[in-house]
């Protein structure tokens, strides 16, 4: 399998690096001190692909706290929010479209 | 049900262990995400959007009450107090932390359940008719050989690392209720002209990007051989299929591309140097499987109890059994099916409190037993007709007895971009939104047997090619929309769906779906004709015409 930092980067907005918590899954965002968040609103936007290549490639490294690290577009609001770029997205940040069919 | 003996118990725990292990040096560091990766999927464990997601085998689709309850605990304890039943007799819980599931697996290890081979470039959980040792018009319980396929193929080191995973289905009556036509490899269970068993063997079907009806490869292996044929089709693909494009590497494609005489001769070949080997089974060997499943002790019953007359005064019970309730092999017996398809709910989806009540409905009702379909529902194999009355309003009572079963509400579908990681759109909101559109029972009936599959990506999770109608969900310029196809069938009479036409967007889907069931009202010969009959007759070019005119 390629690795992301293999991969060819490409930018077309505004962008976020993502993963998911290595011990139990959860959804987690890459800031700019170095750490993660599972805010998205803490996130370290960047703009252009050598800011990306460079977030996503201290993402990758952290490979004890974070899984499957890549590059994922948002859209800032008027006040300066920070919102999913795509429905997949969305649905990573804020979960199902669905009830679930229990809550435990 | 099958008894495991201590040889199984002993291979289950350790693998227990050995996950322990893995997982504890992967969240020390010790291991890298690459390096755990393939063991994390040799156990079940993928990434999803949100969470870990974790698959637990369930072989030939059998249950017990207890594995059922250990189910309900793992569901209650580590997750978020539900699971979610496959197209290939599976389980998935979509919630857990990876440093729970070594817990999980050693709980569901007490009741012999593991999640070996449920992913990864393997043999995959061999799966069954649901109904296997019990229905009228099998040959012989399938689910016998798919134990002994499952015990040749569990770790077996040479299919471990395939080009790609590898899935087998079996079937024993001339209704095929396994979908065994699209598999890598199917095995109708006959009887030959002489009288002895053996199998009618297809190979090369499967769904995905590439979907391909299995084609029949050897039309009669006597039982004894089945091994070292399988064997044999498993060293060719091994040898043959391609590693180098994971879009190319399923044995479908290396028999499309050598075209199915070419690879029977290598398969021929092949067998040629195995077969009258170790592989063959002496009757001992097949005696002795076979004498570890349990079957009940039934009573000698009336086909028609007194109960059964006095509830059909009750219209609702009645229009469940005419649904939901099928012929016994023992007289005084039925196949009761459940219903996870309730209006409104997830396909496919059962809570803890669920799986906890229909283990006691199978302790009382169905000798402990319960079979998963690979249609997402439930079912109970052996209940008395006497008791159906009662267990109805237990099933009623839990939300597990819409008479829906096979009707278009009867919905297979992936769980879709809610949580895969894989998917381009959602499944379940579509499907959801199609039960209430035809929740209507009158209605149903009056449309009939109708089949629709929704996966929420090309790789098909939810059979949609094979559904009566098919709904695939892409994503085009950000937003989702949905391919329709129809005249897919997943029977003996196995065929791919034809699209209609353009894709709709996520909005109009269940509107298209309606225009199409309209259409189909209005243009059937008579009642009995089926729907998928109806398109087989006419072409897709009227249900075009009609989706298409006002769009």
């Amino acid at each position: 399998m390629t690795s992301p930092l293999q991969q060819k980067i490409k930018i077309t907005g505004p962008s976020v690096v993502t993963a998911n918590r290595t011990d139990d899954g959860v959804v987690i965002y890459r800031t700019g001190s170095g750490g993660w968040s599972t805010e998205l609103a803490d996130a370290a936007i960047v703009r252009e692909a050598d800011p990306a290549r460079a977030l996503l490639a201290e993402s990758v490294a952290d490979d004890i706290g974070a899984v499957g690290a890549y590059i994922a577009p948002v859209k800032l609001g008027g006040d300066g929010a920070v919102i999913p770029g795509n429905l997949r997205e969305q649905i990573r940040k804020t979960g199902v479209t669905i009830a679930l069919p229990a809550q435990a | 049900m099958y008894a495991y003996d201590e040889i199984d118990r002993t291979l289950v725990n350790e693998r227990v262990a050995e996950f322990r292990d893995q997982v504890q040096r992967r969240l020390s560091g010790e291991l890298t995400e690459d390096e755990f990766k393939v063991l994390r999927l040799m156990n079940g464990v993928y990434l999803q959007l949100h969470a870990y997601m974790f698959r637990v085998a369930i072989p030939y689709g059998t249950l017990s009450s207890a594995q059922l309850r250990k189910l309900a605990h793992v569901a209650r304890k580590y997750d978020r107090g539900y699971g979610h039943f496959t197209t290939r007799q599976n389980i998935q819980f979509n919630w857990i932390a990876l440093k729970d599931l070594p817990d999980a697996l050693a709980d569901l290890a007490e009741v012999g359940i593991h999640a070996m081979q449920t992913s990864g470039n393997c043999t995959r959980n061999v799966t069954a008719d649901q109904w296997g040792g019990v229905a009228p018009d099998e040959v012989e319980d399938p689910r016998v050989w798919a134990e002994i396929l499952r015990q040749h193929t569990a770790l077996h080191p040479e299919f471990s690392f395939l080009p790609r995973k590898f899935k087998f289905a079996i079937t024993a009556a001339d209704h095929d209720r396994a979908a065994i036509k699209v598999h890598d490899i199917g095995l109708r269970l006959i009887k030959n002209d002489a009288g002895e068993t053996g199998f009618e063997v297809l190979v090369g079907g499967g769904l995905g990007r590439s979907p391909f009806i299995a084609k029949t490869i050897k039309p009669f292996v006597p039982g004894r051989d089945i091994l070292s044929y399988v064997e044999a089709i498993l060293r060719v693909y091994n040898q043959y299929g391609r590693r180098d494009n994971i879009y190319k590497a399923r044995i479908k494609i290396l028999v499309h591309e050598l075209g199915i005489e070419k690879f029977a001769a290598e398969v021929e070949q092949a067998w040629r140097e195995i077969a009258d080997g170790p592989l063959t089974l002496d009757d001992e060997m097949i005696e002795d499987i076979r004498s570890r499943f349990v079957y009940p002790a039934y009573e000698k019953l009336s086909a028609e109890p007194a109960e059964l007359r006095a509830a059909a005064a009750d219209p609702r019970f009645e229009a469940w059994r005419k649904n939901s309730v099928a012929p016994h092999r023992q007289p005084g017996y039925a196949i009761v099916t459940l219903s996870l398809k309730p209006v409104g709910g997830p396909p496919g989806d059962a809570t803890a409190e669920q799986m906890d009540a229909i283990a006691d409905l199978a302790d009382k009702y169905s000798f402990g037993e319960i079979r998963v379909g690979h249609e997402q529902n439930l079912a109970l194999p052996h209940v008395a007709k006497r008791d159906l009355p009662a267990l109805w309003a237990a099933l009623d009572a839990i939300g597990v007895a819409t008479p829906n079963v096979n009707l278009v509400s009867d919905i297979i579908a992936c769980p879709g971009l809610d949580y895969c990681s894989l998917a381009n759109a959602r499944s379940i909101p579509i499907a959801q939104e199609l039960t209430r559109r035809f929740a209507n029972h009158e209605t149903a009936n009056l449309i009939g047997r109708l089949h629709v599959n929704i996966s929420g990506c090309i790789n098909a999770c939810g059979h949609h090619h094979v559904g009566h109608i098919g709904i695939l969900g892409v994503e085009k310029n950000d937003q989702e929309v949905y391919q329709i196809t129809i005249g897919g069938r997943a029977d003996e009479h196995a065929k791919l769906g034809e699209l209609i036409g353009p894709a709709v967007p996520y909005a109009e889907v269940a509107d298209v779906i309606e225009d199409i069931v309209e259409a189909y009202l209005a243009l059937r010969e008579k009642p009995e004709e089926l729907f998928v009959d109806t398109v087989k007759r006419l072409g897709v070019e009227p249900f075009k015409e009609r989706v298409y005119a006002t769009r």
